[in-house]
């Protein structure tokens, strides 16, 4: 117990170490790309009093070294300086907006893991058949959509002509949970479908390539039915990337998540990233890839330890 | 060669065939289409939105421009600066990730941490931080684009070179007194080949969705140049009539990518020969 605890322990550093390069380089990074700040941002307005007034106020004129620890003093107690555009506190926008987002990536997440093990399993049982073959083009056209494909067809046909969904998902924080689920709907769909394609290729492989194993050969051999073969003997042993691939989708949602809110208008992290891009609004640019960032290193973090966790032979070794 | 190349040809499923027949016809859209469309780029011909008709075969845009016109330009454009985008990835990629089998030591290491660093990092949101500084513009995507992806390339050349780096043959060609550039060259890459041919179209697949989606966020490639993802964005609005005008460069960008990924996938069963139980 000991010896997992400690593993686990080794793997959280090294992720925060990677978060803390990773916040260095939001930060600092943009000290390295050419084009002066004060500048792009005053764009007509820029004479040399307001450029210098401009950068006083934002404290552009210490040196960056300075900078950087005060924003991650500031990050690390919960102030994430103000916004460019409406002089807001930055916690305050992103609080609301990361839970909306975090609500539709777990909606999403809740429907699509289970269905696409289940299916994976079902194709790895009749492998070869018709329900497969089919099953192989559908999975591999759909990941090769783009999400913005998959929400507008969606639209127009469950929003647009049957009216089941609304096409624009506007949620706010004083409705309960239901009414919350029919609104998210739609884009967690979309999401849906964009990720299960990958899952239940991964479960279908990893099972297919156990198949082969000479202690399910004698599994056969021994008359045991072929679906309790696939389930009790081959699953266990396929769980490693099989769980590597659900977490890797599961960070791709994080990411995904920003096309989708755009399509959808729905009030989340990733459409108010991509409307600071625009209006480049850089403290919520960084604050917000922050985020997202931590959340990735996280979701690629749990993957790491699950897959050692499932894995005795890592568990172990010897 | 050639007629090894047919006779694999022939035993493909079909999905493999009617990936490589349109990517054909993409392919010849994009260069030689814009010979043959009736109007100009963004020449607006008549009035927004007009029904799909004799003048106009897919109707016109939200600025009076012609659909079928805008949709061959776009082919060229986007389909272009993808590819362009996915050649600079992969020679970044697959230089580092040999040099960096070949010479190991030090340099293996430090950058193999960079590349972990960089990909830990979600490369949308790494584009659009960068993006939100340099302002936006086509060469900084491409740029942004090429070097962020260059890291799986990176991964893959590398691990694929390690196995053949410890080769006898290599060690021969080494004792020999031959450079390290002769032994990439002529050791290394000829035995690499294969997978990083699939890379290749995976690459391209993924890059061009990442364009596509760049320029439908409105941070690509901007007008008035024709372009699927961007164009996808204009008529956005036009689906809660249940018009179908952002489906058609949205279908376009899908049908592309999923041919590629059609013939990558017959490549990879051919080359990699999955066990398949009996």
């Amino acid at each position: 117990m000991a010896k997992i605890l400690k593993m686990i322990a080794q793997r959280l550093g090294l992720g925060l170490i990677t978060l803390w390069v990773v916040s260095m380089i939001i930060f600092l990074g943009i000290q390295l790309l050419p084009g002066d700040l004060a500048q792009a941002i005053l764009g007509q307005a820029a004479t040399p009093e307001t450029v210098a007034a401009f950068r006083r106020e934002l404290h552009l004129d210490l040196p960056a070294h300075e900078r950087y620890i005060d924003w991650l003093g500031g990050i690390l107690q919960g102030d994430m300086g103000k916004s460019l555009a409406n002089k807001r506190q930055i916690s305050e926008l992103i609080g609301v907006r990361f839970s909306n987002t975090i609500f539709l990536a777990i909606v999403a997440a809740v429907i699509s893991v289970p269905l696409a093990v289940t299916l994976g399993v079902l194709a790895a049982l009749y492998r070869n058949s018709f329900y497969d073959r089919c099953v192989n083009v559908v999975t591999l056209t759909s990941i090769s959509f783009p999400e913005f494909f998959v929400a507008y067809i969606l639209i127009l046909f469950l929003a647009v002509k049957a009216g089941i969904f609304p096409s624009i998902s506007n949620v706010s924080p004083d409705m309960d949970l239901w009414d919350r689920v029919y609104r998210v709907a739609l884009p967690a769909l979309t999401l849906t479908l964009v990720v299960i394609a990958h899952m239940m290729r991964m479960t279908r492989a990893a099972i297919i390539n156990l198949l082969a194993s000479p202690y399910i050969e004698m599994a056969h051999l021994k008359g045991l039915r072929r679906s309790r073969i696939i389930v009790r003997h081959a699953l266990p042993n396929a769980l490693a990337p099989i769980i590597n691939v659900i977490v890797i989708n599961l960070a791709y949602l994080i990411v995904g998540v920003v096309v989708v809110e755009v399509v959808f208008v729905y009030p989340g992290l990733g459409q108010l990233l991509v409307d600071s891009v625009s209006k480049r609004d850089i403290p919520v640019v960084q604050a917000a890839s922050l985020i997202f960032a931590a959340t990735y290193i996280l979701l690629n973090l749990t993957a790491d330890i699950l897959s050692i966790l499932t894995n005795p032979r890592l568990l172990h070794p010897k | 060669m050639l007629r090894e190349f047919w006779r694999e040809l022939k035993k493909a499923p079909g999905t493999a065939w009617v990936g490589l027949a349109i990517i054909v016809f993409y392919a010849f859209l994009a260069i030689v289409g814009p010979f043959l469309t009736p109007y100009g780029e963004s020449e607006i011909v008549g009035t927004e939105i007009e029904p799909w008709g004799e003048n106009f075969i897919l109707g016109t845009d939200n600025l009076g421009r012609d659909m079928m016109t805008r949709l061959i330009y776009g082919a060229r454009n986007t389909i272009g600066i993808a590819f362009t985008t996915t050649v600079l990835t992969f020679m970044l990629g697959s230089l580092t990730g040999f040099m960096a089998a070949t010479l190991g030591g030090w340099f293996d290491q430090a950058l193999s941490r960079v590349v972990d660093i960089l990909m830990a990092i979600p490369s949308l949101i790494f584009a659009l931080l960068i993006l939100s500084v340099t302002g936006i513009s086509t060469v900084a995507m491409i740029l942004v684009i090429a070097v962020l992806d260059s890291t799986r390339v990176f991964r893959l050349a590398r691990a694929v070179s390690m196995n053949i780096v410890v080769m006898d043959f290599v060690e021969v060609a080494r004792l020999r007194g031959e450079r390290i550039w002769w032994v990439m060259n002529r050791e290394v890459l000829p035995n690499a080949t294969a997978p990083l041919v699939a890379e290749f179209g995976l690459r391209f697949c993924f890059v061009f969705l990442f364009i596509s989606a760049l320029s439908f966020l409105g941070l690509g490639i901007q007008p008035p140049l024709a372009d699927w993802g961007s164009m996808v964005r204009d008529h956005a609005s036009l689906i809660t009539f249940g018009l179908i005008a952002p489906l058609l460069p949205a279908g376009a960008i899908a049908m592309l990518t999923v041919g590629v990924n059609f013939v990558v996938d017959w490549f990879l069963q051919l080359t990699s020969g999955l066990r398949d139980e009996h």
